[in-house]
């Protein structure tokens, strides 16, 4: 009777989860299918009977890929450092600390969770032009605009605040009776204190970053400061029914953010950190 | 406790924060309400007061409504799948089975992958000669332009959406029901309840606050939808795909209608706000206590 049971529970799952992946299987398929084959066969074949790398190596060529991915390292590295500093800084106080204006503040955080940014968009891109935070200019004012409009989150704030509420006030205590000024209390005792939901945060802020396509489409000119996103959208029009270099193409992109989850999946479905992510 | 810290140290370490958030989003808040009111349709760079115009004449384009039916459609769809299916697979991946670790992993990978991947996927799986239509084929049922037949091609983008969707909403049910006291599913077992009677009499009353929790998540990120139309289909064929966001986008930085696309800004804002709101003040109250 239990046995029973749970064959259907797995036969659902399996199911559920071939739906998940089958859309990359397909264009891993595709992507290793060799120009002999014709990939729009009826009835087509999931195992290429052309077998060939040709099409990864093609696209490696032709686009700049590696270029890619180094820009998106340094936009999502330079969104999840600066998340975690403004996001601490802005928790510490707002967890700890009496002061005048506390509650406008957290209002005034609060309400950026209502906003989407899609609505402030078109502002947020004139101020961007207007503090010459573009591509056009040079690279490294590229790669600001691109961060800043991300460099901190209510959510981030909030996930700190809670973090730092979480710390008995006995840790202050006795830091300050050795001497410490407010600056080292939050440096040297509350900071390491912390680290799990920093690592939270960190993770969480990455894989947005990482993912973010509008901005980046809104904001970018030259294609040398492409990141991941826009690169592979980009393959569309460069080979434009190349199915198969797009699939080879899309398939290398996803390949870092594929080892990234796996790396570091129990932050994703250990169940715990739920609520996290994404807006 | 004694108070260790001087007067300025709270507001020195508020600062940084309070610096990018004043730049990049409450002074574009207020440009946006401001640029609704602008006439930037005759010359970019010389604005004239509009007053209301931007406003009367969103209401009388058939292409907003037609926007926003199709994000209304997608509300309707997507949103309901999202609270329910999800609901339904975290429930059999709680089950004491094994390899639960490897089904969570393989559907949650949608939510990690680029959107912009996701969506290339799934124009392949949508191509006119691609491997959906062979499915249909064998079914004896004529190929559809999934993509490119405006009856649809909504249809085909709110599946990339809910499917990219699905892993995530799991683990947030994932996490509730771990909460449900297990003393409950006892007592049910002892009274002999089935499966489904276990569910619906202890499950779902307790987690219904975590259901109207995804219900509204879904909601406002359904009305945030941009990526999948852009890299699918550019709001067509025949505007049956274009959601706000494309349309604010279209006409902020296509047509550089400056102040129309603000106004249409501002009917997002108001909407998104509404369903904020309620998330805030209902759903996750404990998490934003002063």
């Amino acid at each position: 009777m239990i046995k029973l049971k749970n064959i259907w529970i797995h036969l659902t799952l399996i199911f559920v989860s071939l739906l998940s992946i089958f859309p990359f299987i397909w264009l891993l398929s595709t992507s290793l299918k060799g120009s002999g084959e014709n990939i729009f066969a009826y009835p087509p074949t999931l195992i290429p009977q052309d077998f060939t790398f040709a099409n990864y190596v093609g696209v490696w060529h032709r686009v700049d890929l590696m270029r890619y991915f180094i820009n998106s390292m340094i936009v999502a590295g330079g969104t999840v450092l600066l998340n975690l500093i403004l996001s601490s800084l802005a928790g510490y106080p707002l967890a700890r600390m009496e002061f005048k204006g506390k509650k406008i503040a957290f209002f005034a955080i609060l309400a950026t969770i209502m906003v989407p940014f899609q609505a402030i968009m078109l502002p947020v891109y004139l101020i961007t032009l207007k503090l010459h935070l573009v591509d056009s200019v040079n690279d490294t004012m590229g790669f600001i605009g691109l961060i800043m409009p991300f460099a901190v989150s209510a959510f981030g704030i909030f996930l700190m605040r809670q973090a730092f509420l979480a710390i008995p006030r006995e840790m202050e205590e006795a830091a300050i009776v050795d001497g410490c000024n407010v600056f080292q209390v939050f440096w040297k005792v509350l900071l390491p204190m912390v680290k799990p939901s920093l690592a939270v945060l960190a993770i969480f802020t990455f894989i947005g970053s990482w993912g973010e396509f509008l901005w980046p489409s809104i904001v970018l000119t030259k294609e040398a400061m492409y990141t991941l996103p826009v690169g592979v959208n980009n393959l569309q029009g460069m080979f434009s029914s190349n199915w198969r270099f797009i699939a080879a193409g899309s398939i290398i992109s996803t390949i870092p953010i594929i080892i990234f989850f796996l790396a570091m999946q129990k932050y994703f479905i250990s169940g715990e950190n739920e609520g996290a992510v994404k807006g | 406790m004694f108070k260790y810290y001087g007067k300025t140290a709270p507001y020195l370490f508020l600062l940084p924060a309070a610096i990018v958030l004043i730049v990049f989003f409450f002074i574009p808040f207020f440009q946006t309400i401001l640029l609704s009111f602008q006439d930037y349709s005759t010359n970019i760079y010389h604005a004239t007061f509009a007053g209301l115009q931007n406003y009367i004449d969103i209401l009388h384009n058939p292409i907003f409504y037609k926007v926003m039916w199709n994000t209304l459609l997608y509300l309707i769809v997507a949103v309901p799948i999202l609270a329910i299916l999800p609901l339904f697979l975290a429930i059999l991946i709680n089950q004491k089975i094994k390899g639960i670790t490897l089904y969570k992993i393989l559907i949650y990978l949608p939510v990690i992958v680029s959107i912009v991947v996701a969506a290339i996927a799934f124009k392949w799986l949508y191509a006119e000669q691609g491997i959906l239509n062979y499915i249909l084929n064998v079914l004896h049922i004529n190929s559809i332009g999934w993509l490119t037949d405006p009856k649809y091609a909504i249809y085909s983008v709110i599946i990339v959406t809910i499917w990219k969707g699905i892993g995530y909403y799991m683990m947030i049910y994932l996490a509730a029901l771990m909460s449900v006291p297990k003393e409950l599913y006892e007592a049910c077992d002892i009274d002999g309840a089935g499966f489904l009677r276990k569910h619906l009499t202890v499950t779902i009353p307790h987690i219904m606050p975590t259901i109207a929790l995804v219900t509204t998540i879904s909601s406002i990120s359904a009305m945030k939808i941009f990526a999948e139309i852009y890299v699918m289909t550019k709001g067509g064929p025949l505007n049956s795909t274009k959601t706000i966001v494309y349309y604010i986008y279209e006409k902020a930085f296509e047509n550089l209608d400056l102040g129309y696309a603000s106004a249409m800004a501002v009917i997002l804002l108001v909407i998104v706000m509404i369903f904020s709101l309620i998330n805030i003040c209902c759903f996750e109250r404990g998490k934003y206590q002063v």
